[in-house]
């Protein structure tokens, strides 16, 4: 058995040596290999199984930071050339897409034929393998689900190599155990997703945002009936900056999208129409001009040194019964300081920590706070990871280690970086 | 024998009426829909909460029996066909509306509660739960998250799996856990949705409650041949329309439909095509116009529209009586479940034809035409020799057929011990190695519904330990490791 670097070289696969601004949440990898198919990725599996490698796969990089840093990592796999042409089956409204593919790039080539893939992106450059590996969604969760509900098949490579595959390219399909939604939202603890297949959506004819300033007393009346709206809008979003006002934006989408709009802002009761979203639509809480400006990797500036602490700032993710929603962000610590944007209909909230905050404190704070509430918190991104609990509370952790020790025996799939330290 | 020694013990866990051990009681329960597969129960028993259920499977685990859940038992694919040497767990009993829950559009039901139940529950206040199907009177809502149940509407609605929020589970070494969307981990609760039993047993549901549309119109065109209803199916998609619901039905299927209720659609259709549009009033009024242009434009010579419960029913009553219909004209049938993508349905249609030449087989088609699955009815008469064999062969090649047409061996009756064999034409070893690995983690030993979904059990075996270093969380104590 030569080494490690031997093994990686003879997989034939552009392998080169790491750089700081390769680093994984701080941790720098030895090794960067840029596999262009799956078999490649397989190739570079079975070498790293061989040499017990630990593997992380990364795509567009946009959340590379969330999770916990690795325990180890030898070997980051970019995705960026897994970017066969994608097979946009339009009359069957389904794409198959390779994982390294932008979700711009896949956008831009379903609209040539007047489709969408119903999910929305936050961060620019994220890739397919990306969005699904973190499960990333929008404000239209609330009517479309999210990715785990527009996947239909998927391709995976495991630690030892192996290649599987589950679902296909029809919609309706319950043959076998459904490996897409294990693997949507894993980060990357359970094998590298190389393939995705997705059901598509109609580009609809219209589009019009009803868009308010709210007090707070009546997010939750509003959310209320919103939702119960047989206007039956895509998207409930609420916009609250640190220390501004709360702003409703609602969506509705279809050929009688005008109509709809009136109904939906006869609900409210004031706001405007309009043709285009809000600015700060569909993007992360916390920056300044609507833009998550805390992000890394889009405008490539926070990953030049590599470093965790060039991340300005903190996200976390609340998960609330919708109707708990307006109470429980009358219950946060600091509000005056704290950003919030998210699905309020759908309970799924984003805050943008106050900054320079001592982030464990605050999320301490932050749980016991909502907690009477029925909601829970996620830290998705920190500063300081290893400082707090990120992840928190889940109710199958021995279950969800069982899945973790068959998928990844040897523990070298992004080890440590996911809940209770899977 | 360690049956009558978990009955013995049971007398502890289960009233006495819950355990049924007469031979002529157990017989009730040995098949579900699938009715040509039939095994007796070793054991049955009717546990009335989550803690018995637990019980009973950790019985089973300590003397190595196998179970097998089952709620109405209205499966087609044999999912619920006991084990002569194990314990079925029949779900019956487990009928409560637990908690209705408006403001956050939510239900928690136990999994005997019948789907039709939960609407019925909130129908006039305006919601109702999406998947439909066409058992939905009396199938358990267990039993749809076994099977990821879909129904007609699934085109717009989509399947069980889609409106699931949270599970309590009794895992199959016994355990009760909660699986929730809105923890942070594993999805765990989707890879359970339409695991067939295998993964354990649901125990209490929480189901997502749809609001009730603004409108709803059906419509009903016939046309003379089948080819041209399946060009108005892929016009009324390419228009970039998702109606509720967009039906099929053959001449044959029709002439049996007529034949069993009645239905009263057009004379002379070769084919026949439901189209249900929902959604707020305005929208459906445009789509219902572009929908109807477009099915005169493709030939359909009679439109006909419902805009009221009534007439709605009239329209399907012909299409929800099609498989029980077949009866009329034919002494046995096989129902077939298979997907193609809907752009080879004609391709696929041509091929099930020429299968029916050849072998002197009559197939009806009906058919969900907007997700491109298939509901064929082999027909053949039972008294005649070797026709069951051939009625097979045909209905089996009709799966090849999906399969390279790029499809799908089940859309929504399951694999069950029906279709176990032809997983592997759909998937490679590895494919379903890995889907094993999945089981293993919840139930290595294999105990939960063997004998469903995989052709072949995998050795689970023991998980091997290497495990390097401390991570600092560990050191730190902020996690631990496995």
């Amino acid at each position: 058995m030569g080494t490690a670097a031997d093994a990686l070289e003879k997989t034939g696969v552009t392998v080169r040596d790491a750089g700081d601004d390769d680093a994984v949440a701080g941790v720098r990898p030895r090794w960067v290999a840029l596999p262009e198919s799956a078999e490649e990725v397989a190739a570079l599996m079975r070498a790293s199984a061989e040499q017990d490698l630990a593997v992380v796969p990364v795509g567009g990089g946009t959340k590379l930071h969330w999770g916990l840093p690795p325990e180890r990592c030898d070997l980051l796999i970019d995705t960026c050339c897994l970017t066969a042409p994608a097979e946009h089956a339009a009359g069957d409204m389904v794409v198959r897409v390779a994982a390294g593919t932008t979700m711009e790039e896949l956008a831009a080539l379903l609209a040539r034929n007047g489709q969408e893939l119903a999910l929305d992106v936050p961060l620019e450059g994220a890739t397919v393998g990306g969005t699904l590996a973190t499960a990333t969604a929008g404000p239209r969760r609330f009517r479309y689900g999210t990715a785990r509900d527009l996947l239909i098949g998927i391709t995976v490579v495991l630690a030892d190599g192996t290649v599987a595959r589950s679902g296909g390219k029809v919609v309706k399909n319950v043959a076998g155990y459904d490996l897409g939604k294990l693997f949507t939202g894993s980060y990357g603890t359970l094998g590298v997703i190389a393939e995705a297949t997705f059901r598509l959506h109609p580009i609809p004819a219209a589009r019009r945002w009803v868009t308010a300033a709210v007090a707070p007393g009546r997010l939750a009346a509003h959310s209320l009936a919103l939702a119960a709206s047989q206007a039956e809008p895509s998207a409930i979003e609420l916009d609250w900056p640190a220390g501004g006002p709360a702003t409703l934006s609602v969506l509705v989408e279809g050929a009688a999208a005008d109509g709809r709009a009136r109904t939906v802002l006869d609900l409210i009761g004031e706001g405007r129409i309009e043709d285009e979203p809000p600015p700060w639509w569909g993007r992360l809480p916390g920056g300044e001009g609507g833009e998550g400006d805390w992000s890394d990797g889009s405008d490539g500036s926070d990953r030049s040194d590599g470093s965790y602490e060039s991340v300005a700032e903190a996200l976390v993710e609340l998960r609330v019964p919708p109707s708990r929603a307006a109470d429980a962000l009358a219950a946060l610590p600091r509000p005056a300081e704290t950003s919030v944007r998210g699905a309020l209909a759908s309970g799924v909230l984003l805050l943008a920590p106050p900054p320079g905050a001592a982030l464990p404190a605050y999320v301490t704070a932050l749980r016991a706070a909502v907690r009477e509430h029925g909601a829970r918190a996620v830290v998705l991104a920190a500063p300081d990871p290893a400082a707090l609990d990120m992840w928190g509370e889940t109710g199958a952790l021995p279950l969800l280690r069982r899945v973790k020790e068959r998928f990844d025996p040897g523990r070298r799939m992004s080890p440590g970086r996911f809940v209770g330290g899977i | 024998m360690s049956l009558r020694e978990i009955t013995e013990r049971l007398a502890g866990v289960l009233d006495r009426d819950a355990v049924i051990t007469d031979p002529v009681r157990l017989r009730t329960y040995e098949c579900d829909g699938l009715t040509y597969h039939r095994a007796t129960p070793g054991l049955a028993v009717l546990p009335d909460t989550a803690e018995q259920i637990a019980a009973v499977v950790r019985l089973c685990n300590e003397y190595g029996v196998p179970f097998v859940a089952r709620g109405s038992g209205t499966g087609l694919s044999g999912g619920a066909l006991p084990r002569t040497d194990g314990v079925l767990i029949v779900t019956s009993r487990m009928r409560r509306i637990l908690e209705i829950d408006l403001p956050n559009r939510r239900a928690v039901v136990e999994p005997g509660v019948t789907n039709l139940a939960i609407t019925e529950a909130v129908r006039d206040r305006g919601y109702y739960y999406a998947p439909d199907p066409s058992s939905q009177q009396v199938c358990s809502i267990g039993g749809n998250v076994a099977e990821n149940s879909g129904g007609a509407h699934c085109l717009k609605y989509g399947f069980t799996v889609n409106h699931v929020e949270a599970l309590q589970v009794v895992t199959p070494d016994g355990d009760i856990v909660e699986l929730d969307a809105r923890d942070p981990g594993y999805d765990l609760l989707g890879a359970f949705v339409g695991s067939e039993g295998t993964l354990g047993i649901a125990t209490r549901i929480t189901v997502r409650l749809t609001r009730a549309p603004q409108a709803v119109t059906t419509l009903l065109a016939a046309f003379p041949d089948i080819e041209t209803g399946g060009v108005a199916v892929s016009r009324i998609i390419a228009a970039g329309i998702v109606p509720a619901a967009i039906e099929m039905m053959d001449a044959l299927s029709i002439e049996a439909a007529e034949a069993a209720v009645r239905c009263g659609y057009p004379e002379g259709a070769g084919s026949v095509l439901i189209v249900e549009l929902d959604g707020p009033e305005e929208e459906v009024r445009h789509q219902f116009g572009r929908v109807t242009a477009i099915c005169s434009e493709s030939g359909a010579f009679e439109v006909r529209t419902a805009d009221d419960p009534a007439e709605r029913a009239a329209i399907w009553r012909g299409r929800k009586s099609a498989f029980a219909a077949v009866g009329r004209i034919s002494p046995a049938y096989i129902v077939q479940d298979g997907v193609v993508p809907r752009t080879a349905l004609p391709r696929v249609l041509a091929g099930i034809d020429a299968l029916s030449r050849e072998h002197g087989i009559r197939v009806a088609n009906v058919f969900h035409a907007g997700d491109g699955n298939l509901h064929p009815l082999v027909l053949f008469d039972d008294a005649e020799p070797g026709a069951g064999e051939r009625a097979e062969t045909v209905s089996g090649r009709i799966l090849d057929l999906c399969i390279e047409n790029g499809g799908s061996i089940t859309g929504e009756h399951g694999v069950g011990v029906d279709k176990s064999r032809y997983m592997p034409r759909m998937f490679s070893d590895d494919d379903l190695d890995t889907m094993q690995l999945v089981r293993c983690a919840f139930d290595p030993r294999g105990l939960s519904n063997p004998g469903k979904v995989f052709p072949t059990p995998r050795l689970c075996g023991e998980v091997p330990g290497v495990r390097k270093g401390v991570h600092p969380l560990v050191a730190s104590g902020q996690a631990e490791q496995f």
